[in-house]
């Protein structure tokens, strides 16, 4: 058989030094990091929360490394081959690793990862296994994925957040949710677990028998809970914190930061992510439910004023449902611009009779509750009525997990391809009360729901695109949902900490290269 | 102690542990109330999730029994001292609690006896020097503090201290990495503790001054002041023996009040100085839906409101011997 070699040829190199050649690294120093909210456990194959990743993502590794353009580079896999019918994947694994305990890491390990632990406790890669039909172990060092038929996203499935590395040592055979090493997380990752004080900060620190010869360069990080937005602003200005990971303060304190000496900042290492926000509007029932109604919601929002306004200009209007990041983006969608006269026209034309719209705000800092009311002047200036809903977010999730709302927003990620990120938005075999994050707006398109199955197992990637392309318009037609914006999330930090963001999870795997300029 | 005042307080006691459980079932319905439920929450943080892995997190929390099973497991289980296990840490909740509590005990102590001390010497003062120039600066000072938002008042210490004078830490108990030992691990939790401390302090300073200056003024009219200025008496010892003593009693009243919400913590101090303390621990376990965290916490401090009501009572009878325990 034929094989096609992909990852073989950079693979005897460090990841950064093959893409970001800098000054010679220095070894040495601390490094103070923001993480807020504090994470509920370390344990990243079994919480998958943001924070758990930024935290974790240092001691846990994937068998990948992605950099900004997505593209896959060897971490503790060292080559890779799929056949040519798309169906069989072999992976080559890094030979000398060794978990924070001493063992051995093998493809034992690798297996078991995923076929057991993480299939039964991480909910965003189980979708994606019921592709596969067995993983199995050859050799120590050599695992093959057998799939039931060829899997696009596959390729990008293998960092850190998604599937981290566990040691099988260690689980088998254990109630994973009750292991004692949830509370002390051993991986293979460049920092090993020190000290975790509850409500104060976590300590990490270098691991020596790191199996990257000469990294990491930093030997203690320390990440700080502070719960307060404008405390953390204040802890950075103070010099006590080097960090601010992207999102940590609120945005209008972004400019007064980034303008201070010695601060750097960067909007690099949310590609894989690509957070997506977009107003959940509601095609059940009330205005909401024409389709006339909500292309009028996209004409009547001035989504450069929010943008230049509460994002200080950082991020992208999003055109449609795949953000311009994500791979299959179609360049040659329709636009919906700021047009009030439009959309009153729209209104006109399906009679809307002033029925009253909810807009439920989303609970997550200042800079939401100001895009709601920025939003409930657009809808008013054009003739919609609206009231705006508040809740926290217990409430805000029950809310649109019931069903029980006329607008509302969200920002979900992409996770680097529409049939990991993208699709579960709209697929109405995804419509299930109980989840805000499903098909939540009830969208029901059966030529759309085709596509996407298709789209999902179509190779190679050439026909993937065409179907993608056929599946924006149409959605972008239908506007199920009104997209608001790709989001940018400046991550502020310190100018002595060099090479910070590599890779396209940014901080969630950044500081294993980075390193303290002296 | 009077076999009488053990008695009353044996009584006492009983009925605080009666009123304890009727306040653990109350809450336990409120908290459940509010909409959403502790697996949406963590699911939500995630921002991905499917309808097995809520079940997996409802049925590891028990929140897939019926209301009255879950309110029997509680109950029975808090008559055994078990608060149970945090959704979030998956922590016991006892251990969590009994962990922050020295930092809360620290914050709150720290303000509690710094707003006594210097509430009432400057309500003794003010009453002292009333009408004039002392008293009009006291009283406004007051003022001003009773009326600022705590929140406020903290970034603003937080700016001018920590950002233009570089002086204090801004956040957290201690220079974390510095692994300190001795007096200096002292001292520097107690330079990490002046921000907080005095701008949780500054309230209840200007409340027992207000309050100290007010009941100074009163009793300094009564007869048996006079009888005692009369008979040729130091007016500073007037001032400290008898007019003091008979006007501390609202103050203690007050006081009383204070230390029962001494545990509770100080949710807005703690998190503008990123304090690790228990009003923190709860205010988050509110948001996270985390119900037995905020049960466990919700019952240590009424506890602690209950046992201080008792320990205000008895205090009353050492300042006041005319007060006299009984049922």
């Amino acid at each position: 058989m034929k094989k096609i070699i992909l990852g073989a040829v950079i693979a005897c190199l460090p990841f950064t030094s093959s893409i970001y050649a800098q000054s010679q690294p220095q070894d040495g120093g601390t490094i103070n990091v923001v993480v807020q909210p504090e994470p509920p456990s370390l344990m990243i194959g079994m919480y998958s929360n943001a924070t758990t990743q930024q935290v974790g993502g240092n001691i846990f590794e994937g068998l990948m490394r992605y950099d900004k353009d997505l593209n896959p580079h060897p971490l503790l896999a060292t080559a890779w081959e799929n056949s040519e019918d798309g169906k069989t994947w072999t992976f080559h694994l890094k030979e000398g690793v060794l978990w924070h305990d001493g063992q051995p890491f093998t493809s034992a390990d690798v297996v078991f990862s995923i076929d057991k632990l993480l299939r039964e406790t991480n909910a965003r890669l189980r979708g994606s296994l019921a592709f596969v039909d067995s993983i199995t172990a050859p050799d120590d060092y050599t695992v093959v994925f057998q799939l039931k038929q060829p899997f696009g996203p596959f390729i990008r499935l293998f960092e850190v957040g998604t599937t981290p590395m566990l040691p099988k040592h260690i689980y088998e055979g254990t109630d994973y949710k009750l292991n004692p090493a949830n509370h002390h997380p051993i991986g293979t990752g460049p920092f090993v677990f020190k000290e975790w004080k509850k409500g104060s900060f976590i300590h990490l620190a270098k691991n020596e028998n790191y199996h990257v010869k000469g990294l990491p360069h930093i030997d203690e990080l320390y990440w700080h809970v502070i719960p307060d937005a404008a405390s953390r602003s204040v802890a950075f200005e103070t010099g006590k914190i080097d960090v601010l990971p992207g999102g940590s303060v609120e945005n209008f304190d972004v400019p007064r930061l980034t303008e201070l000496d010695n601060t750097c900042v960067t909007t690099d290492g949310w590609e894989f992510f690509s957070p997506h926000a977009w107003l959940w509007l509601n095609n059940r029932q009330g205005p909401t439910a024409d389709k006339r109604f909500r292309q009028a919601v996209m004409y009547a929002m001035d989504r450069e004023f929010a943008k230049s306004v509460l994002w200080n200009d950082y991020g992208k209007i999003a055109k449609g449902p795949i953000g311009s990041k994500t791979t299959f983006f179609d360049k040659a969608l329709p636009d919906y611009e700021y047009n009030p006269e439009k959309a009153k026209a729209l209104l006109k034309e399906m009679s809307y009779d002033g029925t009253p719209v909810r807009l439920m705000a989303m609970p997550y800092g200042e800079t939401w509750q100001r895009w709601t009311e920025v939003i409930k002047q657009n809808l008013e200036e054009v003739g919609i009525k609206t009231q705006i809903v508040s809740t926290d977010v217990a409430g805000w999730n029950q809310k649109i997990a019931d069903w029980d709302y006329d607008i509302s927003f969200t920002y979900l990620y992409q996770y680097g391809d529409p049939a990991l990120g993208v699709s579960r938005t709209y697929l109405s075999s995804n419509i299930a009360k109980g989840s805000p994050w499903n098909n939540a707006e009830g969208y029901v398109n059966k030529q759309v729901d085709e596509w996407f199955n298709e789209a999902a197992v179509a190779f190679p990637d050439s026909k993937r695109a065409d179907l993608y392309s056929k599946i924006q318009h149409q959605i972008v037609e239908d506007v199920p949902v009104a997209w608001l914006m790709e989001l940018e999330f400046p991550t502020i930090y310190n100018c002595k900490v060099q090479n910070l963001v590599d890779s396209a999870i940014g901080v969630n795997d950044a500081f294993g290269t980075a390193w303290i300029k002296q | 102690m009077s076999v009488q005042t053990l008695l009353y307080i044996g009584g006492r006691l009983v009925k605080g542990a009666a009123v304890l459980l009727v306040i653990a079932i109350f809450n336990f319905f409120l908290i459940r109330m509010a909409p959403g439920d502790p697996a949406q929450v963590l699911a939500g943080e995630a921002g991905a999730t499917d309808a097995i892995f809520l079940q997996q997190l409802r049925e590891q929390f028990g929140l897939d029994q019926p209301l009255y099973y879950q309110l029997w497991i509680y109950v029975s289980n808090l008559m055994q001292f078990d608060m149970g296990i945090t959704y979030r840490q998956q922590m016991p909740v006892f251990d969590l609690i009994m962990e922050r509590m020295p930092a809360t005990l620290l914050l709150t102590g720290a303000a509690f006896f710094l707003s006594l001390l210097l509430g009432i010497l400057a309500g003794v003062v003010a009453a002292a020097k009333h009408r004039r120039w002392p008293d009009s600066v006291i009283t406004v000072a007051a003022l001003i503090f009773y009326a600022t938002p705590l929140f406020w008042l903290a970034m603003m210490a937080a700016l001018f201290f920590s950002v233009y004078l570089e002086w204090l830490p801004s956040f957290g108990m201690q220079t974390v990495g510095e692994n300190l030992t001795g007096w200096q691990k002292i001292s520097d939790i107690g330079l990490h503790l002046i921000l907080p401390a005095s701008t949780l302090g500054l309230f209840f300073t200007a409340v027992y001054a207000r309050m100290t200056r007010t009941s100074m003024i009163e009793t300094s009219r009564l007869d048996f002041v006079k009888t005692a200025k009369a008979k040729g008496m130091k007016p500073s010892r007037v001032t400290t023996h008898h007019v003091l003593r008979n006007a501390l009693l609202p103050v203690v009243t007050l006081a009383g009040l204070q230390a029962g919400q001494l545990i509770g913590g100080a949710v807005l101090t703690e998190t503008v100085f990123a304090w690790p303390g228990i009003g923190r621990l709860m205010f988050e376990a509110l948001f996270q839906r985390d119900y037995n965290l905020l049960l466990g916490v919700f019952f240590v401090s009424s506890a602690m409101v209950v046992l201080f009501n008792l320990i205000t009572d008895v205090i009353y009878c050492v300042v006041d011997p005319r007060i006299e325990l009984s049922k």
